[in-house]
């Protein structure tokens, strides 16, 4: 159970060695988090990830392989994350960030970068909804981008796939609020993980720790929307708004 | 059943469930007979701080329908329904010359309620808490229905047992009798806590009921400066005239209530200072014998109807602990801590303890308790009172369950030494594990691997 002040006893990441998602759980083990679900494809490295938690912090961590792409298999995943006990956050962090160049000329590559960011984002978390109104209690959060606020020349494959996580998160959270479940979309900007690794770091570019802690501070407040950092929030109404032409000139 | 998102008193942490209001004892039989695997638990009034009478998931029996019986014999045995308040029993029984044994700072529990927390007054120093004037309890468990006396040791599973052994229908209590419906009532406002403190061990015994009102936010010299009263029930005799010709006359009334739209920002750290500090200014340095309704002086609270709103939605929690005598300086660190810790808590409140109590998860314990109001939101509150905990535990206290909704589970074993052998009792009443609660799941409480309930 989350106590008063919102601090959870157990979590589980989709998208299990993602580094926003292990930051996160970082955050949350150091802060008293004795549970961990670790959700992911990559066998050995989720198994190094859980090893380094079970010594550092003495957490208990499960670990349960996770296919994205194949969407056949969520709702048995799902359940085999849940097969341990309540869980008071859900952290899908799961994604891809394609080739923008290839993704915009190959419709199987555009096609696929769509599955993995949104048709899987849309299949795991009803499926963890469905788990967390059976438990009463929870909270989901959802990796989005501000790439989804906007659609850009540079990335508007990944950023269509993000807004369109983005939207259904947000009607999710409005459906899950009366069952005591509340839901979070992050919306980070330019990250500097091995995603974005050789990549020239935008204006206000942040560390996956830095997108934990806006994280656990938005658990903690019940926030439904968070920024990381947060001062995209004005930046992004800005840009929001900015008529097309002149949009379109700017070098983002 | 219509599903309720429900939280405790100081409104955090809501969780949804399935309230069921059953009639009868023989249909709370009916819903443990039918319990989904989220479990079920009783409900009553909601005054509990935390996450003890939620359920999440799962099933909530509110006690308000378990209103009957309600009667009081010529000695003074009291038998009531569990869903009955001490609202209601002091109405009813007041102007007949009964009084409840042992009150809690609020009027607004049920009898249920009062006996499965173990409630205690500012009269513990000399008649302990609630349990030690219960009689009989009737509790249904999922293996059956019980009547349970102080011989048994289920009673003493239940009595302190949050809930967690069954669900109490039914409850007999040997009330007290007095003569008016007024305390006379000697006041001292001291200017420190060590002042507080000495005074309260020199003078306490002579007083039926002590509590002191400690100003938890001044520090330096004036650390836990409090306005002590301590009285008895006042002999009609001591009464002014004009409340002689009906000195049992007891109709308390809401004064006030607090707006539903009360911004968080209301009670902050600017807020209640100056109420702490207009507070204590405004107690008379020394006064004796002043005649107290029985309401102002027990319940001062119950006037401002909805009170807990006005901590804005983030909500609020109550730190409740005890220290064993012997532990005063770490007592007065704590104060001292709660003082510089940059967490405004409203007054908080000091008193003594007498005897243990037999319940095994009875919260008080021969000592010193002290309870503060804080507001959720600064980031520190919970690594401050994460760190007083374990001094906490480590000089022998604990902090009270039914004001808990944030000690860390690894903690309860240490506060609660006698944990084991409830467990063992509860056990028997309900060996599939079907009464569950947010606070268990929080604790632990029902062993490991049974967190997300019934396994």
């Amino acid at each position: 159970m989350k106590d008063a002040l919102g601090r959870p006893q157990s979590v589980a990441v989709f998208g299990g060695t993602s580094e926003i998602g292990r930051a996160v759980v970082e955050r949350l083990v150091g802060g008293g988090t004795a549970r961990v679900v670790l959700a992911g494809r990559d066998g050995a490295a989720l198994e190094n990830v859980a090893t380094d938690l079970r010594h550092r912090h003495g957490a208990r961590v499960d670990v349960v392989p996770f296919e994205a792409e194949d969407r056949a298999t969520h709702a048995r995943t799902v359940e085999a994350v849940f097969a341990g006990g309540d869980l008071d956050v859900v952290l899908v962090a799961f994604g891809v960030l394609g080739d923008q160049t290839r993704d915009e000329r190959d419709p199987g590559a555009a096609a696929g970068v769509v599955e993995t960011n949104f048709t899987a984002a849309v299949s795991v978390g009803v499926a963890v909804a469905e788990q967390l109104r059976r438990q009463g209690h929870g909270a989901l959060v959802a990796l989005s981008s501000v790439a989804g606020e906007r659609a850009r020349r540079s990335n508007f494959v990944y950023g269509a796939s993000k807004a369109g996580l983005d939207a259904f998160y947000q009607g999710l959270a409005a459906a899950l609020a009366p069952e005591g479940v509340h839901v979070m979309v992050v919306r980070p900007g330019f990250v500097k993980t091995r995603m974005t690794a050789g990549m020239k770091p935008a204006p206000l570019a942040t560390t996956p720790e830095a997108v934990a802690d806006v994280v656990v501070d938005g658990l903690g407040r019940g926030a439904h929307t968070v920024w990381a950092p947060p001062a995209l929030r004005a930046v992004m109404v800005v840009l929001r708004h900015l008529p097309g032409p002149l949009f379109r000139k700017l070098p983002v | 059943m219509p599903a309720q998102l429900l939280t405790g008193w100081g409104r955090t942490g809501a969780t949804r469930a399935e309230v069921a209001s059953p009639g009868s004892a023989a249909e709370v039989a009916d819903l443990l007979g039918t319990a989904g695997r989220r479990g079920v638990l009783a409900r009553g009034l909601g005054r509990s701080y935390g996450d003890a009478a939620q359920n999440a998931g799962g099933t909530v029996v509110d006690t308000s329908g378990l209103t009957e019986p309600l009667e009081l014999d010529a000695d003074g045995n009291l038998r009531a329904g569990a869903g009955v308040s001490l609202d209601t029993v002091m109405r009813t029984f007041v102007p007949r010359g009964w009084f409840v044994p042992v009150t809690p700072g609020t009027r607004q529990v049920t009898v249920g309620g009062a006996v499965a927390a173990d409630v205690h007054g500012k009269n513990h120093h000399l008649d302990g808490s609630i349990g030690r004037h219960v009689t009989r309890i009737r509790l249904v468990t999922p293996t059956g229905t019980h009547e349970l006396r102080p011989e048994d040791d289920l009673f003493w599973a239940t009595v302190g047992g949050m809930g967690l052994t069954g669900v109490i229908t039914e409850v007999d209590l040997r009330m007290i009798a007095v003569e008016s419906s007024a305390i006379v009532v000697d006041t001292d406002r001291t200017p420190d806590l060590d002042t507080t403190m000495a005074l309260m061990t020199e003078g306490d015994d002579r007083y039926r009921y002590s509590v002191a009102w400690i100003d938890c936010l001044s520090s330096g010299r004036s650390l836990g400066r409090s306005v002590l009263t301590r009285g008895d029930h006042a002999p009609a005799a001591a009464l002014p005239d004009a409340r002689r010709a009906d000195p049992l006359r007891f109709a308390p009334r809401t004064v006030l209530a607090a707006p539903p739209w009360a911004p968080s920002a209301l009670l902050n750290a600017m807020s209640i200072r100056a109420f702490n500090e207009a507070w204590y200014r405004r107690a008379p340095r020394r006064e004796r014998g002043a005649v107290h309704g029985l309401a102002g002086f027990f319940h001062p609270l119950d006037g401002v109807s909805g009170w807990n709103r006005l901590y804005g939605h983030r909500g609020f929690l109550q730190y409740q602990l005890v220290l064993p005598f012997g532990q005063e300086d770490v007592l007065r660190r704590t104060v001292e801590r709660l003082a510089g810790g940059g967490c405004p808590s409203f007054f908080g409140v000091l008193k003594r303890f007498g005897g243990a109590d037999a319940g095994h998860l009875s919260f008080p314990t021969p000592g010193w308790t002290l309870a503060l109001d804080m507001p959720v939101g600064p980031s520190a509150l919970g690594p401050l009172l994460d760190s007083l905990d374990a001094d906490l535990a480590e000089a022998g206290g604990r902090v009270y369950l039914a004001k808990d909704s944030r000690l860390r589970s690894e903690r309860v074993r240490a506060m609660y030494p006698r944990l084991e052998e409830w467990q063992e009792v509860r056990g028997r009443a309900d060996p599939d594990g079907v009464m569950c609660s947010d606070l268990a799941r929080r604790l632990g409480h029902l062993g490991a691997g049974a967190t997300g309930g019934i396994a």
